[in-house]
């Protein structure tokens, strides 16, 4: 067993870090909240750093870092170890490095997806103009994702779609829909489709809604009479659920990793800095306690990460890891936020952007949006059911 | 042993409960801690016509003669349903220490205005170092004349903004004792050199700096002695953390009430999601954490109210309420699901409330050594 990086591989991190330097602007890096774990405090979704955000992203299609993991017909160099490295490195930098074109519309596509749809859409995800957002949830249909009701009915080479989604995150900031939708009454998971839908197709309505933090990072999409090509259908008809499942281990290995070793290093700074300034207190000591526990998990975090990645990479099937580094790492995230919380006492609420702010104003905005982190994609509860039954065999309830 | 409440208690406690339910909807919440002033002054006025600016005065300040207890059990209610605003300040930081350790002349001027709801108050402790101990205050009062000039800065002041009066905890000696050269004064806040402004957060608070440059204020505005004003200041803050412990659990409770009406109602896996177990475990550990701190509240409340000493169980309560009712809150997220985690929703109002609950007065961490010396380590 060998738990260090290749020279190839260290280089490659080098290249990402000089990089990150360069392009990331300081005062970006300083203010965006991002909280490790969260979903609702990415950049791209902080209208003050919007733009800044999409355009990075066509800096990262440039140099082919969008799509490492994939084989080289689709620009990549088959290595998920390097996608996690550059996912690692950027995300310590609080820089935008993943989203769900990256994550899970090319990992389906490539794998289910004519060849005729990815010579349309893989070049737009592989060089970061092409983005997505993920039209799962509904109103109604929440975890249990096999009772989708929008519908999509087939009418001549279309399909007409008409429904609602809800919680969809970057609706407002990204051009196309991830849809599922029901094509068929008669069953429930195997009357599903995936299709690709244009937001700007007559019919769509997105409406922004803010989150706990104050963001406007998701989004309410109305469907009607929303007509979408047949060329857009992904793979076969009614087998969307099963692609939408086949992907969520590709989702869940994008963690932000350098997001929790940033927050551990920004808090060690902050109680070293107070030590400086009041001296060796109490509160000083049970501070580099809080800090040693939360060092503690974030090293087993780095281990099931590699690992996963390792396992991935390899040809293992890491489905009881995904959910494993899922769950371990969005719990990690509100810990992680509790422990910011306990050090800072009174600053833990004070916002960022005044004269009083403290560890960047993220206390408190990261005991807010850390709890979305143990909800979305999937939540606790169906993860820990998963690791249970698919993973050590008990029976299902 | 009586675990009961009196008749009289459980009234007061419904007619809080009703009043807020109906007089602040969680939409008025919303719109009150967004808004500058962060309180309302047509409910100020009703609630000082209900009696309760004056809920623990006697009948000569036009009080309503409730025990401390009762106050405990008000400030339970008023966090089971939000009211945001400058009660806690007025009541509790600046009511109680006028009404234990003022002259009578001080009493009979400002606790009647209290209880008509004419005058809010609030208490200025915490500086630079955001504690709650002795060497921390900087601020100094030095004495000219029949008067004292106060120069320092005050942070995280709760309501400064909309007192019409603070009791400013300032250093009238340096002696080698920190805590015996502190003093209380009584400081209009419109005197010349206060300078107050809001401090943006995230909670549903108005936490306020206040400066104080050359700011003169008589000799006979000090509340108790001079250079003894530490004792009345540590006493109130223990007061002051153990009725904070109270509308925190208060908190919890409607945070767990929010939650089991949506498990019953919401659906998937056409199953409501209260069926399920990991769910139901979830609320067994809420009422476990709730129930417990409550136990410790009352306990701490009742040997107060008979004038014991109740340091440590003052200290216990508050440590494990602020830890219980973030979790609480955490877990009333979870099974809310996507829904709790917008702005429209209420359940982030409970969420707010266990943040500022907690770190004010002492979160657990400092109140661990209070208990740890009590136990004689
Ligand atoms: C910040 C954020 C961003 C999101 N972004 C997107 C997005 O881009 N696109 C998209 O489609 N969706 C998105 N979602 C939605 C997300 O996928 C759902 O929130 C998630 O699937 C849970 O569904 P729900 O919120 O409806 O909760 P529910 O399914 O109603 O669950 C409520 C509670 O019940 C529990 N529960 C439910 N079923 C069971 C069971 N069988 N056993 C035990 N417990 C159970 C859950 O674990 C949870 O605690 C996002 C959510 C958040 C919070």
């Amino acid at each position: 067993m060998d738990f260090e990086f290749t020279e190839e591989e260290l280089a490659f991190r080098e290249e990402v870090e000089n990089f990150a330097r360069s392009e990331m602007p300081r005062e970006i890096e300083e203010k965006a909240y991002l909280w490790p774990g969260g979903y609702g405090t990415l950049p791209i979704f902080e209208k003050e750093f919007e733009e800044f955000c999409r355009n990075f992203f066509l800096k990262l299609g440039k140099k082919g870092w969008l799509s490492l993991g994939w084989p080289e017909k689709y620009g990549g160099v088959n290595s998920i170890v390097k996608q996690a490295i550059v996912d690692d490195v950027l995300s310590y930098h609080r820089a935008p490095c993943a989203h769900a074109a990256t994550s899970i519309v090319a990992p389906t596509l490539m794998r289910f997806g004519s060849d005729e749809m990815n010579n349309i859409w893989m070049p737009g995800i592989i060089n970061g103009t092409t983005s997505f957002w993920l039209g799962y949830s509904e109103p109604d249909v929440g975890s249990d994702l096999g009772s989708v009701k929008t519908t999509a009915v087939k009418d001549g080479s279309e399909y007409v779609v008409n429904g609602q989604k809800i919680w969809s995150s970057g609706a407002h900031v990204t051009d196309y829909c991830w849809l599922l939708a029901k094509t068929d009454d008669s069953s429930k998971h195997k009357g599903m489709s995936l299709f690709i839908v244009d937001n700007n197709t007559p019919g769509v309505t997105i409406k922004p809604i803010t989150n706990i933090a104050g963001i406007d990072s998701f989004n309410e999409v109305f469907f009607d009479d929303v007509r979408v090509p047949e060329k857009n259908l992904v793979g076969e008809k009614n087998n969307g659920f099963y692609y939408v499942m086949s992907a969520l281990e590709h989702e869940r290995i994008v963690i932000g990793f350098g997001t929790f070793r940033r927050i551990l290093d920004e808090l060690t700074q902050y109680v070293k800095e107070k030590k400086k300034a009041v001296g060796n207190t109490r509160e000083y000591e049970e501070a580099r306690n809080i800090i040693a526990l939360m060092a503690i998990e974030v090293e087993v975090l780095k281990s099931f990460f590699w690992r996963t990645v390792w396992m991935m990479d390899n040809g293992h099937k890491a489905n009881i890891e995904a959910s494993a580094l899922k769950l371990f790492c969005s719990e990690l995230g509100v810990s992680l936020s509790n422990s910011a919380v306990d050090i800072l006492g009174l600053y833990g609420q004070i916002d960022k952007g005044t004269k009083w702010t403290q560890f960047g104003g993220r206390a408190g905005i990261g005991y807010l949006d850390s709890i979305s982190g143990p909800i979305g994609a999937g939540a606790s509860e169906i993860q820990r059911v998963l690791i249970a039954t698919r993973g050590l065999g008990l029976p299902r309830g | 042993m009586n675990f009961a409440l009196t008749k009289e208690q459980k009234m007061l406690q419904k007619s809080i409960r009703q009043y807020i339910k109906k007089k602040c909807p969680n939409s008025l919440v919303k719109e009150l801690a967004a808004s500058e002033k962060g309180y309302s002054p047509e409910l100020w006025k009703e609630m000082a016509e209900l009696g309760w600016m004056g809920l623990v005065f006697p009948d000569e300040y036009e009080g309503s003669n409730f025990s401390f207890f009762d106050l405990v059990l008000f400030f339970e209610e008023m966090g089971y349903n939000i009211c945001p605003g400058p009660l806690f300040s007025t009541l509790v930081l600046s009511g109680l220490p006028i009404l234990n350790y003022a002259d009578n002349k001080l009493k009979s001027e400002i606790l009647p205005q209290i209880s008509t709801g004419e005058i809010i108050l609030t208490m200025a402790v915490t500086e630079e170092n955001a504690d709650y101990i002795p060497s921390s205050i900087k601020t100094s009062a030095i004495k000219e004349g029949d008067e004292y000039i106060i120069n320092g800065t005050k942070l995280f002041v709760n309501d400064a903004h909309v007192s019409d009066y603070i009791l400013c905890v300032a250093r009238t000696d340096e002696t080698p004792n920190p805590e015996d050269g502190v003093t209380l004064f009584m400081v209009n806040a419109k005197t010349p050199g206060v300078e107050i402004s809001l401090m943006k957060n995230v909670t549903l608070e108005k936490p306020c700096e206040v400066k104080f440059e050359n700011v003169k204020v008589p000799a006979k505005n000090i509340i108790g002695k001079l250079n003894n004003g530490w004792m009345i200041v540590n006493d109130t803050i223990e007061k002051a953390a153990l009725v904070k412990s109270a509308e925190m659990i208060g908190g919890a409770r409607g945070t767990m009430d929010l939650a089991l009406q949506y498990a019953k109602e919401r659906v998937q896996f056409q199953r409501p999601i209260g069926s399920f177990q990991a769910v139901q475990q979830h609320f067994a550990n809420m009422w476990l954490g709730i129930n417990g701190c409550r136990d410790l509240v009352y306990l701490a409340a009742s040997k107060t109210a008979k004038g014991e000493h109740a340091e440590k169980e003052i200290a216990m309560a508050k440590a494990r309420t602020g830890k219980i009712f973030r979790e609480v809150t955490t877990l009333g997220h979870q099974i809310f699901g996507a829904i709790g985690y917008t702005m429209e929703h209420d359940m982030h109002l409970y969420r707010r409330q266990a943040l500022s609950g907690d770190i004010t007065f002492g979160n657990t961490y400092s109140q661990l050594d209070k208990i740890a010396v009590s136990l004689g380590l």
